[in-house]
């Protein structure tokens, strides 16, 4: 595959550290994000998927662990100079349209604030014309930029989120949850602009959500979180046709499909995470159980998925 | 099978600064005993709005029912009074809400909430009640159920607050549950749990539910008949197996297209509806969907669309179904799960409105 973009290393995230109700959101969570792919992670809510999300452009100081942006960390310290360069690099979408855009600046001055703010623009004409080409990549248009957030639809703010994204010509797009908020009939009109522009862009996303047929649908790779930990990662393919891991196989059978024919038949798997039986003496870690397919087990849970693998 | 609930042509609409907003313009459907009523739509397309005015819950100002009948077992909803509605709601027909955390009352210690209902509704006893409490919280899958009665809503999870939620529903045994987006707000796994749920009571207590939902999955897995909704209106009504392997309505076609499905590893564009849903301040004159239609007609920007009845259950409100109209084909991904039902009739009959 192509070289690597990000690669994070046993990245933790822990809240009220040292208190008693500590909360390890993220515990040792190690991957890589190829250049120009989108990797999907997924989970139930709480799994600390957003967390890392969150962790990775520096949102949150990370309790240990690196990410690494082409080679160099992003956390540690850092002059200020230095933290703008990687705040243009790494941009994030939200999940809430509503909640994401100040309901007090006018469009055109959400999408050029990263503009001022890096200097992007020499001149106030240069400027406007970067917000006008950007709405229209986005499947807005120019008449929109005077307009405040409230003139807006679900699907058109979360439009208005990408194009403030991409305003700074950012590699590496955090999606956290783009389309939970919005009606069926928008969000394949938000996946298919995603698609388009990393298509155009040569972008690399990181696509963080709960519904896996979109995830699927979207992403080159997928990775499964529960509990703070990647428990599974492969491609989508690989990970919805030979599921490996039993949380996984949970996961995957819990998903209503709209056939109902499927739906009579469909039998849910139930995880119970104390079926590993994990010793102290065990390593539990991530294994290569097929080429790029990793899941989480001790060597003893490693030959017998294996083994399970190779019948199939 | 006899017929629980009969809405006849509602009409509801909203007074704003804006003018008028006609949420719902003639909705008719039935609702039969013990069965399970899917209705479907996006936001803003009036599907809460009518599950609302069946309990009456709407804030009248500014929603006004403008016209037509909710009948229920024969009575008629709309001209009942606040008072006669207290008997009605939680005993008669209940409700579920997407969000049981704002639907519980944070400061009252779950039990109460449940023997709240049988206290008012069964005439029971508080010690009884008390004890049926937590029979019911055995019964929805709680875990517990003894300490679980003593404990505030903060204390218990999502899924486990719909749990509870749907306690308290069933507490009187309705005749008829409203579920408006129950599992939205929860994830896949939980999700499936409440579903298991919801049919297993529906079994013991042959209750009818409306189960309002945008996920056509979930449609797919509790409903027996599905009417789809789109700006106020209800354009395709039929069985689960009608609705989703002869599905005739282009707006069908359209939610049916925009679901990637998981078991092809097709990744190419997604068939996205194009547009915005209408301004029902000013509905569009004509079919409200044709704007965004690829398969509108010259007469859908002018006259709205009749219904045709193309079974016994099968109904769709477009005029594709003219017999002088163009045959047109379905997008490629709804043709492949298209197939021919026995129970269709040979030609699609023309239904006259009263």
């Amino acid at each position: 595959m192509a070289e690597k973009l990000i690669e994070i290393k046993n990245l933790k995230q822990y809240f009220n550290v040292g208190k008693p109700n500590m909360v390890k959101a993220v515990d040792g969570v190690t991957f890589d994000i190829y250049k120009g792919e989108t990797l999907g992670l997924v989970g139930e809510s709480g799994c600390g998927k957003s967390t890392t999300g969150r962790t990775i452009i520096r949102l949150y100081e990370a309790t240990g662990g690196q990410v690494l942006f082409n080679g160099e960390n992003v956390h540690g310290k850092k002059s200020k100079a230095e933290l703008k360069k990687f705040n243009r690099k790494m941009q994030m979408i939200f999940q809430d349209p509503y909640a994401s855009l100040d309901p007090r600046m006018t469009v055109a001055d959400i999408i050029a604030e990263g503009i001022d703010i890096h200097g992007l623009a020499k001149s106030k004409k240069e400027r406007m014309e970067r917000v006008y080409e950007l709405l229209e990549t986005v499947g807005l248009n120019k008449e929109h930029a005077n307009r405040y957030p409230h003139e807006f639809s679900g699907g058109q703010r979360q439009r208005i989120g990408i194009a403030r994204a991409l305003a700074v010509k950012p590699e590496f797009i955090i999606a956290d949850e783009p389309i939970s908020a919005l009606d069926v009939s928008i969000q394949a009109q938000i996946v298919n602009l995603l698609k388009k522009l990393q298509r155009e862009k040569g972008l690399t996303y990181l696509f963080i959500a709960h519904d896996l047929s979109m995830v699927k649908y979207i992403s080159d790779r997928i990775g499964v979180m529960y509990y703070g930990k990647i428990v599974e990662m492969a491609s989508s393919d690989e990970l919805y046709e030979n599921p490996v891991h039993p949380y996984t196989k949970s996961l995957l059978s819990a998903i209503p499909l709209p056939d109902p024919d499927y739906e009579r038949t469909r039998v849910r798997k139930i995880y119970d995470p104390s079926q590993h039986q994990y010793g102290p003496e065990d390593k539990v870690e991530l294994r290569e159980v097929a080429p790029n397919h990793l899941v989480l087990c001790s060597e003893r849970e490693f030959e017998q998925y294996k083994k399970e693998y190779e019948k199939k | 099978m006899e017929k629980l609930l009969e809405v006849k042509d509602l009409q509801i609409s909203f007074q704003t600064y804006g003018g008028d907003v006609q949420a719902v313009r003639g909705v008719s459907f039935d609702v039969f005993k013990g069965e399970t009523l899917a209705i479907v739509g996006e936001s803003g397309s009036g599907k809460s709005v009518t599950a609302q005015s069946l309990m009456k819950l709407i804030p009248m100002p500014p929603g006004k029912i403008i016209g037509g009948q909710i009948l229920f077992e024969g009575e008629d909803i709309v001209t009942k009074t606040e008072k006669e509605m207290e008997h009605i709601r939680g005993k008669e027909i209940s409700m579920i809400f997407q969000d049981p955390m704002t639907s519980l009352n944070p400061t009252m210690r779950v039990g109460k909430q449940i023997a709240e209902v049988l206290i008012k509704h069964q005439n029971m006893p508080k010690a009884d009640a008390k004890k049926r409490a937590v029979e019911l919280l055995h019964q929805v899958g709680i875990p517990m159920p003894e300490t679980r009665v003593k404990q505030y809503p903060h204390e218990f999870s999502g899924g486990m607050r719909q749990r509870v939620m749907i306690a308290i529903a069933l507490a009187a045994n309705p005749k008829l549950l409203i579920a408006d987006e129950p599992t939205t707000a929860l994830d896949v796994t939980i999700q499936a749990q409440i579903l298991e749920l919801m049919k297993k009571l529906q079994k013991q207590t042959n209750t009818s539910i409306i189960f309002i939902t945008h996920d056509l999955g979930v449609v797919a897995n509790v409903a027996d008949r599905v009417a789809v909704m789109y700006a106020g209106k209800i354009v395709e009504t039929g069985t689960v197996d009608e609705i989703f392997y002869d599905p005739r309505h282009p707006y069908t076609w359209g939610l049916l297209a925009s679901m990637p499905s998981l078991e092809s590893s097709d990744h190419g564009e997604l068939a996205a509806i194009p547009g915005t849903p209408p301004d029902l301040t000013n509905p569009p004159q004509g079919d409200a969907f044709a704007p965004r239609n690829q398969y509108s007609l010259a007469i859908d920007f002018v006259k709205e669309p009749p219904i045709y009845q193309i079974s016994e259950t099968h109904f769709v409100r477009s005029w594709l179904l003219h017999p002088n109209a163009p045959k047109v084909e379905p997008p490629e991904i709804v043709k492949k799960r298209m197939r021919k039902l026995p129970s269709s009739f040979e030609q699609a009959i023309l239904v006259k409105e009263a």
